[in-house]
C-alpha cells in the first residue's frame, strides 16, 4: 500500500514544492530582466540609434545615435579577443601537451582561475596606472590591452576544458604513429578543439563587449568613431550608463534602447556559439 | 644505388633532426607562455602595492581600515564605511541567492526531466553572459521602485526608522547582485552534483530510500566541497561587481544602519572617483589601495574555492 | 520447491532497443538463482527489473508483470520504496554512503523508522556479523566507510542491504570488482544467507555460477533461452546455445 503521509513522504513533498518555487523564482527573475529590457528599449529604438553618431546636443535630447558606442565596442572586444586568442593558444597547448598533469600545470590553471575571478574594476585601475606611468592617454589600444587580459583566462580555460574532455587515446594514436609532441599539438589537438575554440572565442567576446568597469578607465568615451588605435573609443555599456545618468527622459529612453542593443548582441553571440559548436563538432571524436 | 641510399638516409636524418628541433623549440616556447597568467597576477599585485605605499606609509593601517571619515581634501581616508557597505551588500546577496540556487541545482541534477535540463543548461550560460550594466538597468527600472514602495511597510514591520525612502540602497543592491550571481552558483553546484557517481544514488535507493532522502544522505555530502566552492565563487563575484551595484545602491559614504540605508561599496568608490584622484594628494594611493584590497580578497576566495573543488574531484570514486 | 518471484511476459525497452523479450520465469524461494549469459544479453536488466531499478534509466518502457509473493510490484498502488526495502541489491561496485561504517548499516533502519523497536547498536552488530565484517571493524565503527578496503566495502554494502530485513537479495556481479580472496568471502556469505533469503545473482563467471547455483537461468540477446535446476542445466543442457555457451564458444 502507498503510505502518503509518513514523515519522509511529507518531507519529500515539501522539498519538491520548495524546488519548484525556487526554480520559478530564478527563472522568473531572469525572464523579468529580458522582458524589462525589451519593453523599455523597443519603443525608443529607431534607425538613427544604430546608424548615427551623437549630434550636437545629443545628451540634451537632440538628434543622433550611438553608432560610436556600437563601433567602439566591436573594435574593443574584437581587438581584445583576437589578441587574447593569439596568446592563449600556446598556453593551452603548452598546458595540455607539454606540462600535462604536472604541478606546474596545476599552478597555471589556478593562476588562470584567479585571473578569471579578478573584478574588472581592478583590471581597469591597474590599466589606468600603467597608462599613467607610460604617459598614455585613454585610447582604443589601452582598452584592447586591458580587455585582452580580462578575456585571456576565459579563452584559455574554456579551450583547456575542451582538451581535457578529449579521449587520451587520440593523443596516444598520434604518438604511436611517431609524431612528436609539437606535431601532435598542432595537427591533432588543434583540429580536435575547433568547436571549443569557437565557443571560447565567442564567450570571451561576449564578456569583453559587456564589460564596463575596465574600459571606463582605459578606453575613455568619445562621440566619434575612433580612426586610429591611439584615439579614445566609446563602448555600449558606458553609453547605457552615461545616458541613464542624465536628467532628461528622452536620453534615458535612449539608454534603454542602448541596453536592448547590447543585450541583443550578447544573446546573438551566445546563440551563435551554440550553433557553431554544433556545426564544427562534426569532425571531433567524442 | 648505395649512394642513393646514403643520401636518403642523410635526408631522413636531417628531417628528423629538424622535427626534433622544432619540437624542442616549440615545447620551450609553449611552456614559457604558460607562465604568463601567473606573471600577470603577480605584476598586478606588485604594481598596485607600490602605488598604495604612499598612503600606507603616511597613515597607520588600522586608521585606514577602521576610520569612519572619508574626506580626501582634508587628507582623511577612512575605508570603514566602504568596507562595511561592500560586506552588507554582498552578504545580503548571498543570503538571498544561496537557498534557491541550491534547490535549483538539486532540481536540475536530480529531479528535472532530461528535456528540461537540456533546455535550462544553455539558458544558464546565456544568463551568466548578460553584461552587468544590463542587470543595473533592470535594477533601476524594476527593483528600486519596488523597494521604494515597500520601504514604509518594511519600516513599520521591523520597527526601523526610515532615513532613506528612495529605494536606492543595500536591499536593492543585494537583490540585483543575487540575481546576477545565481547562474554562477547554480552552474557550479549542478555540475558537481551531477558528477557524483550514480552508484551512490543507487546504493541509497536500493535500501528503499525516497528520492529526497537519497539527495540528502548520498548526493549532498559527496557534493558538499563543490557546493561550497560554488558559493565562494558566487561570493567573490558579487564582492568585485561594480556597475550593477553602483547603479542601485545609493552611494552614500556613511556606515549603514539597516538594509534600507544606502551604501557605498569599494568598487563604486573606485569607479566614481578615478577622474579626480590625481589632483588630490594621496587620493590615488587610497583608490589603488582599495583595488589592491579587492584583488587580495578575491584572490583569497578563489584559492579557497580551488581547494574545495580539488577535494570535490578527489572524492568521486 | 516454492516460488518466490514470478515473472510474466516481461518486456523492457530502452528507447527503441528491446533489452528483454517476453521473459517468463519463476524464481524459487530460499535458493540461489544464477542468471548467466554473454555480455549484453539482458541479465542485468532482468535483475534490475525485480527491484524496479530499470525505471531509473531514462526512456524505459516496461510491460508484463513481476509478482513478488503474488503481488505485482509494477502495480500503481505500490510504493516503490517498499519494494526496494523488501528486495536488497548488491551492486557491481561497492558504494559506501558518505558516512561512518555504523551509519551505513543503520542507514536503512533509520530511513524506515525501524530502529525504534530494538537497540540500534545490537542491530548494527548483528548485521555486520552476518556480513562477516564485525571482527574487522568493531573497533572503528565510527570512522568513515571510505577507509575500508574494497572487499570490506562490499561486505559493508551487504550488511547495509540485509539490515532492512529484505526477503530477496539481488547480486549484480557483486564480486567482479573484488580480489579473489574478497570474492570468496562474499560467495561464502551468499551461501550462508540462502537459509533466510532468496538470492538472485548475475555473473559472467561460469565457475562462480557452478559453485553457487541451485537454479540456473541462461539468457541470450534479451531472450530467456533455458532455465532449470543447476544440475540439469550444467549436466544436460537442452538448447544448442546453452551448450555452446557452457563449452566456452562465446
Amino acid at each position: 500500500m502507498k503510505k502518503l503521509f509518513t514523515q519522509r513522504n511529507i518531507e519529500e513533498i515539501i522539498f519538491r514544492i520548495l524546488m519548484t518555487l525556487s526554480f520559478l523564482l530564478v527563472a522568473g527573475g531572469l525572464g523579468a530582466i529580458l522582458w524589462t529590457i525589451v519593453i523599455k528599449g523597443l519603443p525608443a529604438l529607431n534607425l538613427d540609434m544604430i546608424t548615427q553618431v551623437p549630434q550636437g546636443g545629443y545628451y540634451l535630447g537632440k538628434k543622433g545615435g550611438i553608432l560610436n558606442a556600437i563601433m567602439g565596442s566591436l573594435y574593443l572586444a574584437g581587438g581584445g579577443t583576437i589578441l587574447a586568442f593569439i596568446i592563449s593558444l600556446p598556453i593551452v597547448l603548452g598546458l595540455n601537451v607539454y606540462a600535462k598533469n604536472s604541478r606546474w600545470a596545476f599552478t597555471v590553471r589556478l593562476a588562470l582561475d584567479i585571473m578569471w575571478g579578478i573584478p574588472s574594476i581592478v583590471f581597469g585601475a591597474f590599466g589606468f596606472i600603467v597608462m599613467l606611468a607610460l604617459g598614455l592617454r585613454a585610447s582604443l589600444l589601452a582598452g584592447i590591452l586591458i580587455l585582452c587580459l580580462l578575456e585571456l583566462p576565459i579563452l584559455t580555460r574554456t579551450m583547456d576544458e575542451f582538451i581535457r574532455m578529449m579521449p587520451s587515446e587520440l593523443e596516444e594514436t598520434s604518438f604511436a604513429l611517431g609524431s612528436t609532441k609539437y606535431e601532435t599539438a598542432l595537427y591533432v589537438i588543434v583540429r580536435q578543439i575547433l568547436p571549443g575554440m569557437a565557443t571560447a572565442i565567442l564567450l570571451a567576446f561576449g564578456r569583453g563587449i559587456g564589460d564596463a568597469a575596465s574600459v571606463l578607465f582605459t578606453a575613455g568615451y568619445t562621440d566619434r568613431i575612433p580612426s586610429s588605435i591611439l584615439e579614445p573609443a566609446a563602448s555600449l555599456p558606458l553609453a547605457v550608463f552615461f545616458q541613464l545618468g542624465t536628467p532628461y527622459p528622452e536620453v534615458q529612453q535612449r539608454a534603454y534602447a542602448s541596453a536592448l542593443i547590447l543585450t541583443a548582441i550578447v544573446l546573438f553571440i551566445s546563440l551563435l556559439s551554440r550553433w557553431l559548436s554544433g556545426r564544427l563538432g562534426r569532425f571531433a571524436i567524442k | 644505388m648505395k649512394n642513393f641510399d646514403n643520401k636518403k638516409k642523410n635526408l631522413d636524418n636531417t628531417l628528423k633532426q629538424r622535427r626534433y628541433f622544432i619540437d624542442f623549440l616549440g615545447g620551450k616556447l609553449f611552456l614559457i607562455t604558460t607562465g604568463l597568467p601567473f606573471l600577470v597576477v603577480i605584476i598586478m599585485i606588485i604594481v598596485l602595492f607600490i602605488r598604495t605605499l604612499p598612503i600606507l606609509s603616511a597613515k597607520p593601517l588600522v586608521d585606514l581600515l577602521f576610520g569612519h571619515v572619508w574626506l580626501p581634501l582634508q587628507g582623511e581616508f577612512g575605508f570603514y564605511p566602504f568596507l562595511i557597505g561592500t560586506l552588507w551588500v554582498t552578504l545580503l546577496a548571498m543570503i538571498i541567492a544561496v537557498p534557491p540556487c541550491l534547490l535549483n541545482a538539486i532540481y536540475l541534477s536530480e529531479y528535472a526531466h532530461p528535456t528540461i535540463r537540456a533546455f535550462l543548461k544553455p539558458l544558464l550560460d546565456l544568463l551568466a553572459g548578460i553584461p552587468s550594466v544590463i542587470y543595473g538597468v533592470w535594477g533601476m527600472i524594476t527593483i528600486v521602485p519596488w523597494v521604494q514602495t515597500i520601504t514604509p511597510d518594511l519600516g513599520k514591520w521591523f520597527g526601523i526608522e526610515i532615513t532613506n525612502p528612495t529605494g536606492y540602497g543595500i536591499l536593492s543592491g543585494g537583490i540585483v547582485l543575487a540575481v546576477m550571481v545565481a547562474p554562477v552558483i547554480i552552474s557550479v553546484a549542478y555540475e558537481v552534483m551531477e558528477s557524483v557517481s550514480h552508484g551512490f544514488r543507487q546504493a541509497s535507493l536500493a535500501v528503499g530510500a525516497t528520492k529526497w532522502q537519497t539527495v540528502k544522505f548520498a548526493v549532498l555530502p559527496n557534493a558538499m566541497p563543490g557546493i561550497i566552492a560554488g558559493i565562494v565563487l558566487g561570493f567573490s563575484r558579487a564582492f568585485g561587481e561594480t556597475m550593477a551595484v553602483l547603479m542601485v545602491v545609493g552611494n552614500v559614504a556613511k556606515v549603514p544602519n539597516n538594509i534600507l540605508d544606502p551604501a557605498y561599496p569599494l568598487t563604486a568608490l573606485i569607479a566614481n572617483n578615478y577622474g579626480e584622484m590625481m589632483s588630490i594628494p594621496l587620493y590615488d594611493a587610497a583608490l589603488m589601495g582599495a583595488s589592491l584590497l579587492l584583488l587580495i580578497v578575491v584572490l583569497f576566495f578563489n584559492l579557497i574555492a580551488a581547494f574545495f573543488l580539488q577535494n570535490a574531484l578527489k572524492q568521486t570514486l | 520447491m516454492q516460488t518466490h518471484v514470478q515473472i510474466h511476459d516481461l518486456n523492457v525497452f530502452y528507447g527503441k532497443t528491446q533489452a528483454l523479450k517476453n521473459i517468463s520465469l519463476d524464481i524459487p524461494r530460499n535458493q540461489i538463482t544464477v542468471i548467466i549469459g554473454p555480455s549484453g544479453c539482458g541479465k542485468s536488466t532482468l535483475l534490475k527489473s525485480i527491484n524496479r531499478f530499470v525505471e531509473l534509466s531514462i526512456e524505459t518502457r516496461i510491460s508484463g508483470e513481476v509478482l513478488v509473493d503474488g503481488e505485482d510490484i509494477y502495480a500503481p498502488s505500490i510504493d516503490v520504496t517498499d519494494i526496494r526495502k523488501k528486495i536488497g541489491l548488491l551492486a557491481q561496485q561497492p558504494f559506501p554512503l558518505p558516512m561512518s561504517i555504523y551509519d551505513n548499516v543503520a542507514y536503512g533502519l533509520r530511513i524506515h523508522n525501524m530502529h525504534k523497536q530494538r537497540n540500534l547498536d545490537d542491530l548494527v552488530k548483528h548485521y555486520l556479523e552476518q556480513a562477516g565484517l564485525w571482527d574487522e571493524v568493531k573497533d572503528r565503527l565510527h570512522t568513515p566507510a571510505t577507509r575500508l578496503s574494497i572487499g570490506q566495502r562490499q561486505r559493508l554494502c551487504l550488511a547495509r542491504g540485509i539490515a532492512v530485513e529484505p526477503e530477496i537479495i539481488l547480486g549484480d556481479e557483486p564480486t567482479s570488482a573484488l580480489d579473489p580472496i574478497s570474492a570468496q568471502h562474499i560467495e561464502k556469505r551468499l551461501l550462508d544467507l540462502k537459509q533466510q533469503y532468496t538470492v538472485v545473482l548475475v555473473t559472467h563467471i561460469l565457475r562462480q555460477a557452478k559453485r553457487l547455483a541451485d537454479y540456473v537461468v541462461f539468457m541470450y540477446m534479451g531472450e530467456l533461452v533455458e532455465h532449470g535446476p543447476a544440475a540439469e542445466i550444467f549436466e544436460n543442457p537442452q538448447e544448442m546455445r546453452t551448450r555452446a555457451y557452457l563449452q566456452g564458444e562465446f
